[in-house]
């Protein structure tokens, strides 16, 4: 039992703060400058919708939280002030932040190898580092391992969840092996003499090399009432299922585009929720015309034929080239319309209908968290899918030397494509450091060849499920772009049309989309693009690169940032 | 071919906005060129400070004094909200009685030349700043103290001149070098776009400056000085003016290259506060310094405890353009007669970029200049 507010709420064991409220009914627990109510958006610590005062501690991202017995949750209404005092306060707080764990000193724990991330390629790259005997120290934001695609409560069993054994293995490679460093946010890195240090919520690391494996949200694109309580993004509907056993609705559509709708839909469906159906922007039928990239990787189109026989069986309405263009709702979404887009990607004129439904599961693929990459001066290219991605070589170098990449933040992949990832940036982090090899010659050569094979892959499912070209249609004047600071379209318009602004920068500059909590992780890919189709001209790196350098990869209370606990920096 | 005007200002960031500002309203045809987008260098990376309180009395005091006037007559002019124009005033803050001494002596010498400065006994500091720490030795408020937001400001001096007073403004367009005539004279500039033929060229280039003056073979010693500001989350009204400590004064005279920081603190229209300053000059290394970061952090939440629980969610850089002796350089070059210079003016630019566009104004129309622009004359390096 938690409270909320002053009442007491249900909470299971394992479960969020986040997905404990939802089970509640509470769809709301903070209001924006502008008085509108938010809850639950990306549900993986993104978005920063669900800010709540947790045990005191004021602005706490209440989907990464885990509710434990006895907890106070207060709603964040932004209209109230902090409380503050001469210093009273900061001793209690400063007591209940995490402690340093494994006898990690103040001055900071040292390894051979960090590795940031333990998702699949975070987890990958650890084990075959720990297993080469080198000291490697896995820095993780989450209570536990497993990243998005292995987000479990504890004690679960694997159900629901693919390559289960994967996780387990790799898993206790690092329990053995390495040091994990759970709830552990990396909010600043750099680059210092023979190495880097990291500055996390649980204290400090250095490490001779980096393996950043930080994984990928969903890509949202605004449209007419997507910031309704109940409009989420794929990505919080499966975390809240599988992390905390939640469902986020009764009547629920999911849509956007990408592979990922359909575990979500069958996951949702296998839990007993209605799916209305799974509204697919793309057209995943452009795979069969390319053969041979399928026959390199069977099991992920096994996989999708899975999904898709549980979809028909199920009678799930799978609606390609189609679209989620306008929620509607009073206080929380009750319907969406879809429209029928042709094939340059636009609603096609009479094909708007209304679906019921009380969530709405909407997202267009991934977008990688590229912050702490940008830190430590890694170069970007383009991905496949239109969005920016870590420039690394086969074995996930980075222009950076010392630091690698794996997984979705060198191009968004899926997991299988992540673990080999990081297998391979982990020998290579592991051989670059001298001694022992993590892997075989012969090893190295097949593990690259698979990424070679998974990565085209992951090309033609991109193609398949591209963004559609007429979504800025969708918007009006009056929808908010910017979340966070209530950015409509019509002020980012007036930026370019008014105050002569060229690229996304200057428009964040004059408009402020991307300047609020969430510093541009969820409005940027729409901004760069809307910037770019105002300007009448192509999105450039440049303007996505404008929301992507954070120099704080997390939002970091002042009192910690003043607070000495580094060792004396020069 | 581009069409030949009177004047090409270069350098879309405040100084050049307002340079363009005027010189159009006084009817020259102007251009603006600048070679990213407008505001993009240190006008967007500053905190739209309007400060008399920081100033000594001598030619910067008297120009600020001129400018802020200016200032308040642009708001008129174009609208105060359009940029976030807010004459919140400011307050300086001593945490020891030398520090408090040296204060009262300079608000009594401000005071004789016409700045507002009220002395502030500690026990009213709360009446002005309820959430200001405890034991401070006492401060002064400055009324005439401003705000604004800097980028916007920019913008809309640009799109007056253009829309009202027929100016052009070219952005991503470089000026690669400077036409002189066989006599001397400047009588245009190269760009990749093509040879736009000139009267006059203002070098409003900012930090950039001294290599846009290079061209001209008429060199400027700007420098870079490099700070950095935090940006805290949005937040309800919580400091309701500009409050800085007093040390801030001595650093921003300072000569020093090393690191100085002292708190500057304030809110933002949109609800954030902004954290600074720190100076120190080192190239254009735009690498984030955490020890800075730490700092400022550190010195923010002294001046405010209530800021302890408060969340940075950003941090920027910007590099402010460095002149020797702390004044800026205004007016026109007699080494290459049609270049005028409007740059240097470190970290007051915002503040003095109405007085810079009017002395350049009369500069380039012949008219009487509003105050005596000799102490900002840019051959005196030479």
């Amino acid at each position: 039992m938690i409270s909320f507010d002053g009442r007491p709420v249900p909470a299971q064991p394992g479960q969020t703060v986040a997905a404990a409220l939802w089970a509640a009914g509470i769809r709301t627990w903070r209001s924006t400058r502008g008085g509108a109510a938010r809850g639950l958006f990306c549900g993986i610590g993104a978005c920063h919708d669900c800010l709540a005062t947790i045990d005191g501690r004021p602005s706490q991202r209440a989907c990464l939280v885990e509710a434990r017995s006895g907890m106070t949750v207060e709603s964040n209404h932004s209209e109230t002030a902090p409380e503050g005092n001469q210093g009273g306060a900061l001793a209690t707080t400063r007591e209940q932040g995490p402690e340093f764990r494994f006898g990690l000193p103040a001055s900071g724990a040292s390894a051979d190898i960090a590795v940031v991330g333990a998702g699949p390629a975070g987890l990958a790259a650890a084990a075959t580092a720990a297993l080469a005997d080198r000291r490697v120290v896995l820095v993780d934001a989450a209570p536990r391992a497993g990243g998005q695609f292995w987000r479990h409560p504890e004690g679960a069993d694997g159900h629901g969840h693919r390559d289960w054994r994967v996780f387990e293995g790799l898993i206790s490679i690092v329990d053995d092996r390495a040091d994990h460093l759970p709830d552990a946010t990396v909010w600043f890195a750099e680059t210092v003499p023979g190495g880097f240090r990291l500055h996390t919520t649980a204290g400090e690391v250095r490490a001779d090399r980096v393996v950043l494996a930080t994984g990928a949200h969903d890509r949202a694109l605004p449209f007419p009432g997507w910031e309704l309580p109940g409009v989420v993004t794929p990505g919080a509907a499966q975390a809240l299922l599988k992390g905390s056993g939640v469902s986020v609705g009764r009547r629920v559509v999911v849509a956007g585009a990408g592979p990922f709708l359909l575990p979500v839909a069958v996951g949702l469906a296998e839990a007993g929720v209605r799916v209305v159906a799974v509204v697919e922007a793309g057209e995943p039928s452009t795979y069969l015309r390319r053969p041979g990239v399928l026959a390199g990787a069977a099991g992920k189109l096994t996989e999708a034929a899975g999904y898709a026989v549980a979809l028909s069986r199920r009678r799930i309405p799978y609606l390609v080239r189609h679209a989620v263009v306008a929620a509607y709702g009073v206080g929380k979404v009750s319907h969406v319309d879809v429209v029928r887009l042709d094939q340059q990607g636009k609603a096609m004129s009479g094909s708007r209908r209304r679906l019921d439904c009380d969530a709405v599961a909407v997202g267009y693929g991934f977008t990688a968290n590229l912050e702490l990459a940008l830190a430590l001066g890694c170069r970007t290219v383009r991905g496949a899918d239109g969005s920016l991605a870590v420039e690394v070589d086969a074995d996930g170098a980075t222009s950076s030397a010392g630091v690698w990449a794996a997984g979705e933040i060198t191009g968004v992949g899926g997991s299988s494509l992540a673990v080999v990832e990081g297998i391979l940036a982990g020998a290579a982090a592991t051989a670059a450091g001298g001694g022992p090899p993590a892997q075989s010659v012969r090893d190295l050569a097949l593990l690259r060849r698979r990424r070679g094979r998974l990565r085209a892959f992951a090309e033609v499912m991109h193609a398949a499920h591209a963004i559609p070209a007429g979504w800025p249609a969708w918007l009006g004047e009056q929808t908010l772009v910017c979340r966070c600071e209530e950015v409509t379209f019509g002020r980012l318009r007036h930026a370019v049309a008014e105050l002569g602004a060229g690229d996304a920068r200057t428009v964040k500059l004059l408009a402020r989309p991307g300047m609020g909590w969430c510093q541009g992780r969820i409005c940027g890919y729409p901004t760069a693009a809307l910037t770019a189709g105002l300007c009448g001209r192509d999105v450039t790196d440049a303007d996505l690169a404008a929301f992507a350098h954070r120099p704080f990869a997390a939002a970091v209370r002042l009192d910690d940032l003043a607070a000495d606990r580094a060792a004396p920096i020069e | 071919m581009i069409r030949p005007v009177d004047v090409v200002v270069v350098g879309a960031g405040i100084v050049g906005a307002a340079c363009a500002y005027y010189a159009a309203r006084a009817g020259l045809h102007v251009l603006v060129v600048d070679r990213g987008p407008v505001a993009g260098g240190t006008t967007g990376a500053g905190e739209g400070n309007l400060l008399a309180s920081d100033k000594a009395p001598g030619p910067e005091l008297e120009l600020i004094l001129h400018s802020l006037r200016l200032w308040q007559a642009l708001g008129d002019e174009l609208g105060a909200d359009a940029f976030e124009l807010d004459d919140k005033g400011g307050l300086v803050v001593a945490s020891t009685p030398e520090g408090l001494r040296a204060l009262r002596e300079l608000a009594t010498s401000q005071r004789e030349h016409g700045v507002v400065a009220e002395e502030v006994a500690p026990a009213a500091l709360p009446e002005h700043e309820p959430a200001i720490a405890a034991g401070l030795a006492g401060g002064v408020y400055y009324p005439q103290d401003m705000q604004l937001q800097p980028m916007l400001a920019a913008a809309h001096l640009i799109r007056a001149a253009v829309r009202e007073h027929g100016a052009a403004f070219r952005t991503g367009t470089e000026v690669t070098g400077v036409i002189r005539t066989r006599d001397g004279r400047v009588s245009g500039v190269f760009t990749p776009a093509g040879v736009i033929s000139c009267g006059a060229v203002v070098n409003a280039a900012g930090t950039w400056a001294g290599p846009v003056a290079d061209l001209a073979g008429a060199p400027v010693p700007i420098e870079p000085r490099r700070g950095f500001i935090l940006v805290t989350e949005p937040l309800p009204p919580t400091i309701q003016h500009k409050v800085y400590a007093a040390e801030y004064v001595a650093n921003v005279a300072s000569d020093s290259s090393d690191l100085q920081t002292s708190a500057v603190v304030e809110s933002t229209r949109a609800g954030t506060v902004l954290i600074g300053a720190s100076r120190e000059r080192v190239g254009f290394d735009r690498t984030f310094s955490l020890p800075v970061l730490r700092r400022l952090a550190a010195q923010a939440v002294a001046l405010f405890p209530v800021l302890a629980d408060v969340h940075a969610i950003r941090a920027y850089r910007g590099f402010r353009p460095f002149s020797p002796d702390h004044l800026p350089v205004i007016g026109p070059d007699p080494r290459a007669p049609g270049l005028l210079h409007a740059c240097g003016h470190e970290g007051a630019g915002i503040g003095l970029a109405p007085v810079t566009g009017e002395l350049i104004t009369a500069a380039l129309t012949g008219a009487r200049p509003p105050l005596d622009p000799a102490p900002f004359r840019p051959e005196r390096f030479a």
